[in-house]
């Protein structure tokens, strides 16, 4: 299949292996910003396809991962409501907040469905006048333009019955946070592709010039992901420290105008919480006050929920690059998908939630029986 | 499956217990107590089992197998509540005769029977519960046995979703013919009947009113007649599955974990058409678990594997048969996925229902 077939070619894969490893001199950390990006080399084995020079980090780049306790629990009071149907993409459904998770609420009879399009939720609500139709506008820069195109739609077209509960996050200023933390390991990113699709990389060129760490924006195959760590050593190597573009079939400098018109027009930058890391400064976007009747923080009173996080969960260090899913005694332990105790392990795509779907959990009992999977050490991972 | 149950439990001395988010506690039916995944094995082993233990029902087969005055039978049960009852390639009514029918093919059983018993929810047009019974039918007619026995029942509107449809059927084993996944042995060649997905991602793109270029069409079809022309070339086989909910990754993880062999799968070996690997991609699911209603998975000593292939390849429900991978010593209890790029990882059950993701 044209796309997908060439990017998952295995000569083509070990073809890039070779030549990382005749590039690579000394050991680098590097950082992948997406959570698909993560999922794709935990489910490829990727990690482990690569010298054991290169160290890769997983970033803060799953939206479902970083949105705050404090936001699932702002849907989960909405989503309760008698006059309300709640919409969501799917893999909300499954995160705890402090009572529970979306899917237990709707085993208790809410009016909770999974829409593929926030679009699909306006249609919701054109369909059900006398409900209140609230969709969960979670995601990066690249959820930003299908959600404002919902919101912009349903002004345009009356639909007054639609709103959105907000939370939408923004990935320069999270890799700004990693950059400047204490104890700071990662050297170079593997920039996120598809955020990068809709918003172009200009603004990233500041980012790398400020900190001096090289930048490529990297698609989500094996072999994209293959070639972005060779570009990301190359500079490294070189002392370069540069936005270079792996992704070129699908991003440009500029990015999506249109879209970002959009983003622009239906959103403001905000300050947001990330779940795991905490308040980062204009680091989201909430509703502009043109849309202000579309946003459902303001219709539903849902101002002062308290949160309580768990208090042993290194979650927030994972975020950041500073520790990996196997470092923490809790994985695949007390800490599982079915029962997460921390953002990493609440979404499909979190670092810690990929390592076990993937069978990581099971990797130290796999070797104990055989070696066969020798490769993983339990301090790293890798 | 009783690997999962182990290592979720909690450890008391643990520093987080005190501070653990109580939601592994689940105190009501969640859909995903019936995605085929970690949930429904809980379920199962945790009120199902304990309750009625017994050797033919804790084989955890597809079939309890039993004998009767020096006939060995195979008695099945099944429930089928798909939406929409009407799909691209079948509907509920052959949906059902074919999937307990394949129940019973994959412990190697001649079918002989079957019961039908319908729940309709109020306000169902009779014209659709005619249509159904009329792919029944035909379904029955074409594997050549009746439906002797059946139930009807009402219940008010919302208290169902349509028509709900309960099976039973009662097949007979040939002489000399054992098929068990306790007799999977390290050796065995894992063959796969033919492309993985086509059922889960046709009912999916239908309810989410998709629409791909090419067919997307379910796959449900009767298995017994492949099956018994496997078992005509050699009776030498191990074990059978259908790997319906759950998919293909839940037939060999059960078998892993249950019977405590090692088994290796080549993922670039398994088939998958071009439109059901695309509908994966747009609809963020692992082709792996998505379910089938025509495909066996078939658990060989390696020397039989290839006479075995051709002759599969000779049925028209085989024809794209091939080899998956193998039964190995290694690693027991684990499937370990070779990766197309030449990665490895361990394949697992997902916890519940199979969510698509955000981006």
């Amino acid at each position: 299949m044209k796309y997908l077939d060439e990017y998952r070619n295995g000569s083509i894969a070990s073809n890039l292996v070779r030549k990382i490893a005749a590039v690579v001199r000394q050991p680098w950390v590097l950082m992948e910003v997406c959570g698909g990006q993560t999922h794709s080399i935990v489910r490829y084995g990727i990690d482990r396809m690569i010298p054991g020079a290169i160290e890769l980090v997983h970033g803060p780049g799953c939206p479902v991962c970083v949105t705050s306790l404090e936001m699932i629990d702002k849907a989960h009071s909405i989503a309760g409501r008698s006059e309300v149907i709640f919409t969501s993409f799917g893999d909300m459904l499954r995160v705890p907040g402090t009572r529970g998770d979306l899917l237990t609420l709707r085993s208790r009879g809410a009016d909770i469905r999974v829409v593929y399009s926030p679009l699909d939720a306006v249609r919701i609500a054109r369909q059900n006048p006398g409900k209140r139709v609230v969709f969960f506008g979670v995601g990066f820069e690249t959820t930003a333009p299908a959600n404002a195109m919902a919101i912009f739609h349903a002004k345009r077209a009356g639909v007054k019955n639609f709103s959105m509960l907000v939370s939408q996050v923004l990935v320069p200023p999270a890799m700004a946070a990693i950059l400047q933390a204490p104890g700071n390991r990662v050297q170079g990113f593997l920039g996120p592709g598809h955020v990068c699709a809709v918003m172009g990389y200009r603004e990233y060129e500041s980012v790398c010039e400020r900190y001096r760490v090289p930048m490529i924006i990297t698609g989500f195959e094996p072999v994209d992901l293959l070639e972005g760590i060779l570009m990301a050593v190359r500079q490294l190597e070189s002392g370069r420290a540069e936005v270079e573009n792996q992704y070129s079939r699908a991003v440009t400098r500029e990015g999506n105008l249109p879209a970002k018109n959009l983003i622009f027009d239906v959103f403001e930058v905000a300050d947001r919480q990330w779940r795991g890391v905490g308040s980062i400064p204009k680091s989201g976007y909430k509703i502009s006050f043109e849309y202000r009747d579309h946003d459902a923080e303001k219709i539903f009173e849902v101002d002062s929920i308290g949160t309580r996080e768990s208090c042993h969960c290194i979650s927030g260090l994972i975020l950041r690059g500073l520790k990996k899913p196997l470092d923490c005694p809790a994985f695949g332990k007390e800490c599982t998908p079915q029962s997460p105790l921390g953002a990493t392990m609440v979404s499909a795509e979190g670092a810690c939630a990929a390592y076990y779907q993937c069978g990581r959990y099971l990797d130290t009992k796999a070797n104990e029986s055989s070696g066969h999977v020798a490769t993983a050490s339990p301090e790293t991972g890798r | 499956m009783s690997l999962w149950v182990r290592t979720m439990s909690s450890n008391g001395s643990s520093p987080f217990v005190e501070c653990q988010v109580p939601i592994s506690n689940i105190e009501q039916i969640l859909l995903g107590h019936g995605s085929g995944g970690k949930l429904t094995s809980q379920l199962i082993e945790r009120i199902i089992l304990p309750a009625f233990c017994n050797p033919a029902l804790e084989a955890l087969d597809d079939q309890a197998v039993f004998s009767l005055d020096g006939a060995r039978l195979a008695f099945t049960t099944d429930s089928y509540v798909i939406t929409p009852i009407f799909f691209p390639g079948g509907d509920i009514g052959e949906l059902a005769v074919n999937g307990t029918i394949n129940d019973l093919a994959m412990g190697g059983a001649r079918p002989l029977v079957l019961s039908l018993a319908f729940i309709l929810e109020e306000g169902l047009p009779i014209s659709d519960l005619t249509r159904i019974v009329d792919s029944a039918k035909r379904a029955a007619e074409r594997v050549g046995i009746q439906i002797v026995t059946g139930d009807t029942k009402v219940v008010g509107r919302g208290s169902a979703d349509k028509v709900f449809i309960n099976t039973s059927g009662i097949g007979v084993i040939p002489p000399g013919v054992n098929l068990s996944s306790r007799h999977v042995r390290p050796g065995d060649a894992v063959l796969l009947s033919g492309p993985i997905g086509d059922h889960g991602v046709a009912i999916m793109s239908t309810r989410q009113g998709l629409e791909f270029e090419g067919e997307l069409m379910s796959d449900t079809a009767p298995l017994h007649d492949l099956a018994a022309a496997m078992l005509a070339a050699s009776r030498d086989i191990h074990a059978m599955r259908d790997p319906t909910r759950g998919g293909l990754a839940a037939s060999v993880v059960e078998i892993a974990s249950r019977q405590r062999v090692g088994i290796e799968i080549e993922e670039r070996s398994i088939p998958i058409r071009d439109t059901v690997r695309g509908a994966c991609e747009i609809l963020g699911l692992d082709p792996l678990l998505v379910a089938n209603e025509g495909k066996l998975v078939a658990f060989v000593p390696e020397r039989n594997a290839d006479v075995l292939l051709d002759n599969m390849r000779q049925h028209p429900l085989g024809r794209d048969a091939c080899r998956i991978g193998k039964v190995t010593a290694e690693h027991p209890g684990f499937v370990i996925l070779h990766t197309p790029v030449g990665g490895d990882r361990v394949l697992d059950l997902p916890f519940g229902e199979a969510l698509p993701r955000i981006c």
